[in-house]
């Protein structure tokens, strides 16, 4: 993790962004958008056996206000878009997107008027997860990759960067 | 009685054909005395169960008939007998009795210009969101429906998706709500 | 304001108001309550929506919208070869697989007029019917989880993941089976699977046992479970209902029994009925089944011991399936209820149209007679005793 310990009164030393970094990657909650059959395996990946609270996804989020991992598991439709678009926009700071299954990647085999082709035309994902459906396996390694993720991320320094962007633009 | 026997009796004169494919009879009545079958057929028929309603577009069955009676018309150059087209749309009525458990199917044709069919939920409340479904993928009103609205589309959607001439890939609608963000 | 022909899909009114309008009639001024619940809502599996009127907490009506999930099935199937559309059968129903995959291929057999070696036959009914054990214990788990008692979930999940197993060995797929093809099955029973049913039977009976000894006379399951949602025999038959929610109304129909297909009716078993038909009844329906599938598959398997291993699995098809001219229904009882595939052949390759009768869209077209005059927290028990699967349910 980067932290440094130094000898004595039990310190520890470490950025700022690494402890932001380690709080949340170790804790991504998870909003279980279960539409179709992916959600029936991202429910196999939830409870006992395969236990995705090992990885930190511990309190499954029935609020988008409280969790930080959209997993999107399942077909989108043309007549569900809206909805997916006001559960991401109700979902707080910094909220990721997982796309598990083929229909939610990409439309899967459904190529048809009333299906929607890659929830990535309607907001940012994070990890696209193929299979048709994919293992829960395969949905703990996309977890994992998420975590792999976050911890590279740089919380503050993007905030810099704003702070200064608007500061300029107020010169 | 076969159940052959059985329908010609109940349906009588309202009887324009009947088909028997693979055990499957399938009795054909005109469009008017819809209704007046179904009812005879669940009091005295015994055909109690309504298991389904099918729409159906037959736009491209026909216009496959067509070339092939024009082949056979070029082979035998005689040029045969061509009556009024028939009606575009049919709806299956899938019944089931219940007591012997015998399977009646009633096709109802529709032509395109007279969408228009009696509705059957008095009878069956069963046939409630069949009809609704039949109205929303092919566009067939059903007088004295309760509720006729979109049942799988939205209701913004103009078209009737299982329509023949519809694309599979759809026309590029989308669904926008007016409180939608971005 | 009249609704019952309004336009080409009401275009008359602003977007906004007519949502509202549309789904539970006029704005009046009143002491009740609008509350929209789903799509997106854990009890509402995903992808349904019940907009209630609600008194206080009693329900007033209770309108359901379907079609979030509506991915043009049946579009599909008519752009497709026969053998094509059928991994999108395992689409529908995907907590049991298997019966979409048999259903589909009997019909299509029933429309080439041709049947399936016997030993095919077995393989099928053992696979269909472990894949209803699983269905029923994921149904009977989701209740319990919505009702608030975690604790049988997890022990049913982890005994289905073996029969996941199994079906893995079988062909290779866990979820989204496609097994078969049409014309009979692609492979003999997986080698383990000798070992394993021994042991399997006894530990599906285990955790069914748990389930049992958890849930039945717990008395806060009982209380939120009897008497919840009793429906009548009359009207259950009159809304078309099949499967578990009519035999807990006291109506024995079963089509393994009644229209007997496969080789059922070579096999002893009882079709366990209710009373009241309220939520506890299904529950129990559900539970029942499990014991008799497990009854069944001892059967099936005796049956199949008899057959050579180099017994024929397969009938002859062509490899391009082209049917003669007509129209054929098929049915088959799935963990749901009737099963049904229509299908209409023009005698091309592709099929000229194809309906698909989902069982739980019957009975979800009845919700607001089910609970109607029920409290909102009874709405949640019943939606999830019906156990509405949206893949089958929107197609």
């Amino acid at each position: 993790m980067g932290f440094q310990a130094i000898q004595g009164e039990g310190w520890l030393l470490a950025k700022a962004e690494q402890l932001i970094n380690w709080g949340r990657s170790r804790s991504p909650w998870p909003f279980p958008y279960g539409t179709a059959c992916c959600g029936i395996e991202l429910m196999c990946a939830l409870a006992s056996g395969y236990d995705m609270a090992r990885f930190g996804a511990e309190r499954v989020a029935f609020t988008p206000r409280q969790c930080d991992v959209l997993i999107v598991a399942g077909t989108i439709t043309k007549k569900m878009v809206p909805v997916l678009k006001r559960i991401y926009a109700q979902m707080a700071e910094p909220k990721w997107v997982l796309a598990v299954g083929a229909c939610a990647c990409s439309g899967g085999v459904f190529r048809t008027y009333s299906t929607h082709q890659g929830i990535g035309s309607v907001i940012p994902v994070d990890v696209y997860i193929p299979g048709c459906p994919p293992r829960p396996e395969g949905i703990l390694y996309a977890l994992l990759k998420l975590i792999d993720k976050i911890e590279a991320d740089h919380p503050l320094y993007k905030q810099r960067s704003k702070v200064i962007e608007a500061l300029e633009a107020a010169k | 009685m076969s159940l052959k026997e059985k329908v010609q009796a109940v349906i009588g004169g309202d009887l324009v054909e009947l088909t028997d494919f693979r055990g499957d009879l399938c009795a054909e009545v005109p469009k008017g005395r819809c209704l007046q079958v179904l009812t005879r057929l669940k009091e005295e028929g015994g055909f109690d169960f309504l298991s389904d309603v099918i729409g159906m577009d037959n736009l491209h069955l026909y216009e496959k008939k067509k070339q092939k009676k024009g082949k056979k018309a070029e082979e035998e150059t005689k040029p045969e007998k061509q009556g009024p087209p028939p009606p575009r749309f049919e709806v299956i009525y899938l019944l089931l009795s219940l007591e012997t458990g015998e399977r009646l199917q009633i096709r109802v044709r529709v032509p395109e210009d007279d969408l228009e069919l009696p509705t059957i939920t008095g009878l069956w409340r069963a046939a409630d969101w069949p009809e609704r479904e039949v109205f929303d993928m092919f566009g067939i009103r059903f007088k004295g429906h309760p509720n006729l609205r979109r049942l799988l589309m939205w209701d913004e959607f103009q078209d009737h998706p299982l329509r023949k001439d519809y694309p599979l890939e759809g026309k590029g609608e989308e669904r926008h709500l007016n409180y939608d963000i971005g | 304001m009249d609704l019952s022909l309004n336009g080409e899909g009401g275009n008359s009114v602003t977007k906004q108001v007519e949502t509202i309008c549309i789904t539970t009639g006029p704005i009046e001024y009143s002491e009740y309550v609008t509350l929209n619940i789903g799509p997106i809502h854990p009890a509402m599996h995903g992808t349904l929506r019940v907009i209630t009127r609600t008194d206080g907490e009693t329900i007033i009506s209770a309108k359901p919208e379907i079609g979030y999930l509506h991915r043009g099935v049946e579009k599909l199937g008519e752009n497709m070869s026969y053998a094509q559309f059928l991994p999108i059968t395992d689409r529908l129903n995907y907590c049991s697989a298997i019966c979409n995959n048999v259903a589909y291929e009997m019909a299509v057999e029933k429309l080439l007029g041709i049947e399936v070696p016997p030993k095919a036959q077995l393989i099928r009914m053992i696979m269909m019917e472990l894949a209803r054990i699983a269905d029923h214990q994921v149904c009977v788990g989701i209740l319990g989880v919505d009702l608030g008692a975690l604790t049988p979930f997890f022990y049913l999940i982890i005994q289905r993941e073996e029969i996941y197993e199994i079906f893995e060995w079988h062909h290779g797929a866990r979820l989204t089976n496609s097994m078969g093809a049409i014309g009979g099955v692609e492979a003999d029973l997986p080698d383990r699977f000798h070992e394993k049913w021994p042991k399997l039977r006894n530990t599906i009976r285990k955790a069914n046992d748990e389930t049992d000894r958890l849930l039945t006379h717990n008395r806060i399951w009982m209380d939120r479970t009897i008497g919840v949602n009793a429906f009548c025999a009359d009207d259950a038959l009159n809304w078309g209902f099949t499967g578990p929610m009519l035999r807990a109304c006291g109506v024995g129909r079963d089509l393994r029994k009644d229209e007997p297909y496969l080789m059922y009716d070579k096999i002893k078993f009882d079709i366990p009925t209710g009373k009241h038909g309220d939520v506890f009844d299904r529950y129990m329906v559900r539970m029942l089944e499990m014991e008799e599938s497990v009854k069944i598959i001892d059967q099936a398997y005796q049956l199949y011991k008899e057959f050579p291993d180099d017994a024929p699995l397969m009938k002859k098809v062509p490899k391009i399936i082209r049917p003669p001219e007509g129209q054929i229904y098929h049915a088959i009882e799935s963990p749901n209820g009737e099963l049904g595939f229509f299908i209409k052949s023009d005698g091309s390759d592709k099929p000229y149209r194809i309906k698909i009768r989902p069982p739980c869209y019957m009975v979800y077209q009845a919700f607001e007679d089910l609970v109607k005059g029920e409290m909102i927290s009874d709405l949640i028990a019943c939606l999830s005793s019906i156990n509405v699967i949206a893949g089958e349910l929107d197609r």
